[in-house]
Formats: C-alpha cells, structure tokens, sequence
C-alpha cells in the first residue's frame, strides 16, 4: 500500500481520516505515524512481538519500505484457542516521504514495540537559498 | 497483506469516565490453555514492566498499562494512523487457576501472562451428625 503524504500544514485535518478509519474495516498494518520539519522526518510505527532482526527497512530516495513477519504462535495437540485476536502474517508498507533522505545517516531503534527512524533530509534536496546581487 | 492483523481499538464501553484525560485503548489478546496452564498474550506497544499493572480482586484480573509518550513530544505530526494512550482490559478468571503462582513478563511490548491451574478441588463430604 502506498501513502502519499498530506499537506505538512494540515495537522488538524485528522478528524476526517478518524472517520473513514472508523468506517473501513482493515486497515494498513502496522500503523505508521509521521512527523516532519523542514530538516528531517521522524517515523514510529508500533509493531509489537517481533524482534528487531525480523525489520527489514530500505530507503530508495524519498520512498520507505518496511517488511516484518510476525509468526503465528503454533500450538500443541494438547493446547487449545480461546481468542485470537492478534494478527500475524507477513507485511509490507511503502511510504512516500516529503523529500530525499540521507540514507546513510538515517537511525533506527526499536523499543518496547515500537519502531522508531529519525530521516535526515538529503543535503542536495535541501532548499537553497539564491542570493540576488544588485546591477 | 495478511488479513488478519489488526490494530487497536479504542475503549468506550465500559462506562466508567476516568479522571485523566486521555485515550485508553484494548489491548488484542490471544488466550490458549493447556492441560495445566492457561496463557495469556496482550499486544501492548510502548508499555514496559514498570508500567504494566496487573491486579486480581475476586475473580476479575485487569490488565492496565502506561505507555511513555515522550518519544512523540515535541514532533510536528504530518500523518498519523495510531494514537497512544493507556491501556485496559479485565477478564473474569475461573476456580481452577492457581492464584499465587501467576506470573506475568512483557517483552518488546507484548505481555504473557502465565496462569497454573491448581488441584482439582477435592470434594469434601460433610457428614450431618444426630440431633
């Protein structure tokens, strides 16, 4: 699935997306959050119950792809269900970033469930400033 | 997409209006049982051991859990899918667990809690005496 950043300015604009949310019944697993300024972009996305080696993240650009597999817990002849209501499966999220990332200075940790990337902003896509000189 | 990964669900139902405002959420569980064990597992991202809480009144086990927020703080949010808060969620617990050797552990944000099954009770005869 991919996601195509909104508008950085429309933060408030989150009650519409609440309700189609609330109205569609699957949703893009796992959930991201995205925060930006003009210098970086931080992700988190909480994906509990896997561990950090089972997160396969590459940046190409200005497109994240994240991939995960959370195993089905398998049970014995002896056990059985009463709910199940945690998902598992494999996925993948690809995310369209404002601009291009430094991928070589992009940090990632992985804490208590939740994901967490600090994007720097490539310095080539940095805006730059033209100073304009009189005649 | 695996079809059946789900994210949380927000609580509303319980009636209850807490003091603090924020946003609790129901943890997604998987609960199995073997011959003498019962498990329980609850999905409870950004929570940790010293902010999980578990408590038995009776028969009613709840799980409640804190969750730190400051990896958020102070960030200018351009794109959100999931909100954070606590969590909660209570379970009714039947006669044959073990109530003093429950044990519980979280690790990366996900909560087993183990429940032993005690003895079977023994059915004790009381004997009814002459009047």
């Amino acid at each position: 699935m991919m996601i195509t950043l909104l508008n950085p300015e429309r933060v408030f604009g989150t009650l519409e997306q609440d309700l189609t949310r609330a109205f569609s019944r699957r949703q893009a697993y796992p959930p991201v959050n995205v925060y930006a300024s003009e210098e970086d972009v931080t992700l988190t996305s909480e994906i509990p119950g896997i561990l950090p080696d089972d997160l396969d993240i590459s940046i190409a650009g200005d497109t994240l792809t994240l991939k995960a597999e959370r195993k089905p817990i398998e049970l014995e002849a002896s056990q059985t269900w009463h709910r199940r209501e945690r998902g598992f499966g494999s996925f993948t999220r690809t995310i369209k970033l404002p601009y291009n990332i430094e991928s070589s200075k992009v940090e990632a940790s992985f804490d208590r469930g939740v994901l967490r990337l600090s994007l720097p902003r490539a310095e080539s896509d940095k805006p730059r400033k033209i100073n304009v000189r009189t005649a | 997409m695996a079809q059946d990964i789900n994210t949380k669900t927000q609580s509303n139902a319980s009636g209850i209006e807490r003091t603090k405002d924020s946003t609790t959420y129901i943890p997604r569980v998987d609960i199995y049982e073997a011959d003498e064990t019962l498990y329980i597992l609850a999905d409870m991202p950004g929570a940790d051991e010293s902010s999980v809480n578990i408590t038995l009144e009776k028969d009613i086990l709840t799980i409640e859990a804190g969750v730190d927020e400051s990896i958020y703080s102070n960030l200018n949010p351009v794109y959100l899918e999931y909100g954070t808060g606590d969590y909660r969620r209570q379970f009714t617990l039947g006669n044959e667990i073990d109530r003093d050797k429950i044990e519980a552990s979280i690790k990366n944000g996900v909560l087993k809690i183990t429940f032993p099954k005690a003895e079977p009770l023994k059915t004790k005869k009381i004997a009814i005496q002459a009047g």
